[in-house]
């Protein structure tokens, strides 16, 4: 008997949209072994992950306030992939965006400048994540340097420049020389939703974003576009789509998106620049990207979920003592599930039966 | 040369190979149903069918590429299990692909190499590779590097590595489509030489006439079932086609009096360096294609056929606008998509992955070359039910098969894609078509009904541009013939004049290798 996968006629639209759920599926029972491995029950650990955040509206708007920058910089970089770019520096693009969208914070801080100021920080931060990710868009195109690795290496060169701003030029005179700039001004920081909560205006942004990315890829001829360069290039270029154009649409936009998200997180829930203020959601994001079908929809479920893994690895910490980066390897072995998955979609397992060819081994 | 007469079962001998109710099963889908086949030493046996009638399937099972479903093959009369090609070299079955495996940046010793199971030394091999090739009269320089070589020289490889390990049954998997007329002739001497030599070969081909000259037996094969074993030189070649059809094929009808207007499509000294490596450079290509006409370009492929498609399409740029003039407007700097609002259509070779983007819906198919010219774009946004529509009337207008209205490209088959792409072009009213190879790989059906479109279109006043490998298409459906030999094109013919020899020495390079004094090409 022989287990062999088997090309199918066309790609199962079923297995697409279950794909997710059986990656979540083996995803949750290895990680109830690795639970077990730990001395941990893993079904009090299973419930206090996914369960428990569910149950307080504090929670509740936490995963919310999580998930939006995770969603928000996922609908960027599925369009980067669907048209096959791959851009892997969102993280890079984030925080780039949100210094951006700081430096004005920052110059305002103190003044008496009016309400003008949210809505220009947010266009700076889009402006600013948008150029960092032509960089590696414009090496790809003039000189075919490989996106994935510049736009990953300038992670690390936007992660080292807040670094030094906050610990040089920006940093807060009054902050115990803590690397951290001054908290930003009221006219400055994200309006809350829900009085008393936390759940802020990015919310309804990344809900915008959803929707706005939904249209474009079903109903334009640019998402069209997006989506026939990245499937058949060659088939894109017949159809007369210039291929160099999309590499820099789709990392401006995945750049403007990610630098959004930057400045959103800066000026709602953190309330100032520091240091590790994110925690990896650029690259949280990939993930949230691909469990989401790169599907705008999808990726809005993905995102919560994720978000949720988030709030239940702290509370993980908090009540069972699991470390937190638990989390991070839950993440990791869920993108390993998904895209593994993802072969079922063309792919179908068959088991072979021998027929008559009993007599082997002549010759 | 011995006597071309003997066939069929000798009497009272064994056959070399026979197979017996050999079966291959893919799910419900009977790739081969039950085929009885009897090879003998010393004939040449051809293997006849439509592409999809199970031929590749029979000779990979042969040559132990795929194991059988059901039945069984026996081998100088004993029961034979192949568990891979290496075994099926062992006992003396070789075979010659169609697409050949080749390494381009390796000589012609090292990818004979490659492919040998021996132990002896390069040194040895490279020696042997020589006498074999002059033996047979095959010549070939061990030391070149393929991408040098002409198509004719790669299939020499192929067929010399293979005689190298000096098969007992040769299998040859339409070694002729891509040779000229001469280059045919030659391959047939050595063919002759092999059998005489006592040695058998299955010789897989559509080209009926050849198969009458050449081959002792015939088998044909439809839809997976052996239709009939017979001696092809007792048939003609319209009842062999009867039987790999199954019916008969409608015959393609000029309109009568067609008349040619204005020139619509114009090609200046065209010349390109090609954008990869390998690829040919095109030089002082001139045409001019009237309303109402069909050019054809005829040659060997890899002459600069693909490139003067990309050129003409727009999918490659010039700099000097003069070099296409499509109705009128210098186009030649113009992008694909602003050459089809001028009134052009293109068709290129490659129908998945080139001409459709082959995991989308026809109607995003429809779209993709669409949406510059109709009403299926508006302000940014994609009109459904216009592309739709453009799927539906072309499936009506071409008799494209498939089991839903709006299926994957890569969910059709080969003839019913074809009708689709060149239905959405025809659909479209081009007043150019330029068009790659029509009906490669296409049924004998779908073939007819594409020849038939593009007659009508001629006949309502498009220019028309067919490229193609297959002579007897163009001599049916052009009024002139031209010949693309490394980069050049040649004045055309007039299809009258223009016989099989002289396109054939015209493909060969002949007549144009005179004119050409500063180019020596890869000689």
């Amino acid at each position: 008997m022989q287990l062999v996968l088997e090309k199918r006629a066309e790609r199962s639209n079923i297995i697409a949209l279950v794909s997710p759920l059986i990656a979540i599926g083996l995803t949750i029972v290895t990680m109830s072994i690795l639970f077990a491995i730990l001395g941990k029950n893993p079904i009090s650990a299973l419930g206090v992950y996914f369960i428990d955040p569910l149950t307080d509206s504090y929670s509740l708007q936490e995963i919310a306030v999580k998930a939006a920058p995770l969603v928000m910089i996922a609908i960027g970089l599925s369009l980067c992939y669907l048209a096959n770019v791959w851009n892997i520096g969102a993280e890079g693009q984030f925080l780039i965006g949100a210094v951006a969208g700081s430096w004005l914070a920052v110059e305002t801080h103190g003044t008496d400048a009016g309400p003008w100021v949210l809505p220009a920080m947010l266009l700076l931060a889009a402006a600013g994540g948008a150029l960092y990710a032509l960089i590696p868009a414009i090496c790809r195109v003039r000189f075919g340097a490989s996106e994935i690795l510049t736009s990953l290496m300038l992670v690390y060169v936007a992660d080292l420049f807040l670094d030094y701003l906050v610990r040089g030029p920006w940093r807060d005179p009054a902050g115990f020389n803590f690397p951290t700039t001054a908290e930003f001004d009221p006219v400055a920081t994200m309006p809350i939703l829900i009085q008393g909560g936390r759940l802020h205006l990015g919310a309804i942004i990344a809900l915008v974003v959803v929707a706005a990315a939904a249209v474009l890829l079903g109903r334009t001829i640019k998402g069209f576009e997006i989506r026939v360069v990245g499937a058949a290039p060659r088939a894109a270029r017949f159809g007369g789509f210039n291929s160099n154009q999309l590499v820099l649409l789709t990392f401006a936009i995945s750049g403007a998106l990610a630098g959004l998200a930057g400045i959103i997180e800066v000026a709602g829930p953190v309330g100032h620049l520091q240091p590790g203020f994110s925690p990896g959601y650029g690259f949280t994001a990939i993930i949230v990207a691909f469990l989401g079908r790169l599907n705008p929809v999808g990726i809005l479920i993905a995102g919560l979920f994720l978000a949720l893994t988030f709030i239940g690895g702290e509370q993980a910490q908090i009540a069972m003592k699991i470390p937190l980066d638990v989390t991070k390897v839950f993440q990791g072995i869920l993108l390993f599930y998904v895209l593994a998955c993802d072969s079922l979609i063309l792919y179908r397992f068959r088991l072979i039966f021998p027929s008559r060819q009993v007599h082997r081994g002549t010759a | 040369m011995l006597d071309p007469t003997p066939t069929g079962p000798h009497s009272g001998g064994t056959p070399l190979l026979q197979t017996i109710g050999l079966t291959k099963r893919y799910g419900d889908f009977l790739a081969n149903d039950s085929i009885d086949i009897e090879i003998w030493p010393q004939q040449i046996h051809a293997l006849l069918g439509e592409n999809g009638a199970g031929k590749s399937t029979l000779v990979k099972t042969i040559y132990g590429l795929i194991q059988p479903s059901d039945g069984e093959m026996r081998w100088q009369g004993e029961k034979m299990v192949l568990s891979g090609p290496s075994e099926a070299r062992a006992r003396g079955i070789g075979m010659v692909f169609q697409h050949f495996s080749l390494f381009d940046n390796l000589t012609v010793a090292e990818n004979v190499a490659l492919g040998l199971d021996g132990k002896e030394s390069f040194k040895d091999m490279s020696a042997r590779l020589e006498q074999v090739s002059n033996v047979y009269g095959l010549p070939l320089d061990p030391r070149r590097e393929v991408w040098q070589l002409s198509v004719g020289e790669r299939q020499r490889i192929e067929i010399v590595r293979a005689l190298m390990q000096n098969p007992k049954f040769l299998i040859l998997d339409e070694p002729t489509a891509v040779l000229t007329p001469q280059e045919a002739d030659q391959l047939f001497v050595v063919l002759q030489r092999l059998k005489a030599e006592g040695r058998a070969i299955l010789y897989i081909s559509h080209k009926l006439e050849e198969v009458k000259r050449l081959c002792d037996t015939a088998t044909i094969l439809r839809g997976g079932k052996k239709v009939s074993t017979c001696n092809p030189r007792a048939e003609t070649a319209a009842s062999l086609a009867r039987m790999m059809v199954g019916a008969d094929i409608k015959e393609v009808k000029a309109a009568a009096g067609r008349k040619t207007t204005v020139p619509r499509l114009v090609v200046n000294d065209l010349g390109m360096e090609p954008d990869d490596p390998h690829g040919v450079k095109l030089q002082h290509i001139s045409l001019e294609l009237k309303g109402g006409e069909i050019l054809g370009i005829a040659g060997v492929a890899g002459n600069g056929q693909d490139e003067l498609f990309a050129a003409l399409s727009g999918e490659r740029q010039s700099m000097d606008p003069g070099t296409v003039v499509i109705d009128g407007q210098a186009a030649g700097h113009l992008s694909i998509t602003q050459r089809r609002k001028l009134g052009a259509a293109f068709v290129p070779e490659e129908r998945l992955g080139h001409g459709t983007a082959p995991r989308m819906k026809l109607s995003e198919n429809a779209l993709l070359t669409g949406h510059a010219a109709s009403g299926m774009v508006q302000r940014g946004f994609i009109n459904t039910a216009a592309t739709l529509k453009t799927v539906d009337r072309a499936t009506e207008a071409f008799d494209v098969r498939k089991a839903k209205r709006d299926p994957e490209a890569a969910s059709l088959s080969g003839g019913n894609l074809q009708k689709f792409v060149v239905g959405r072009e025809i659909l479209r009213n081009p007043a150019v078509l330029v068009v790659n190879q029509p009906t490669w790989g296409v049924d004998a059906g779908a073939a007819a009904v594409i020849r038939q479109a593009l007659l009508d279109l001629a006949a309502g006043g498009a220019a028309i541009l067919v490229t193609s490998q297959d002579l007897d298409e163009l001599i049916e459906i052009a009024d002139r013939i031209a010949v693309m030999f490394h980069g050049r094109l040649s004045e055309p013919l007039a299809t009258a004049d223009a016989s099989r020899e002289k396109l054939g020495l015209l493909m060969g390079g002949s007549s144009l290798a005179e004119k050409e004094t500063a180019h020596a090409v890869g000689a």
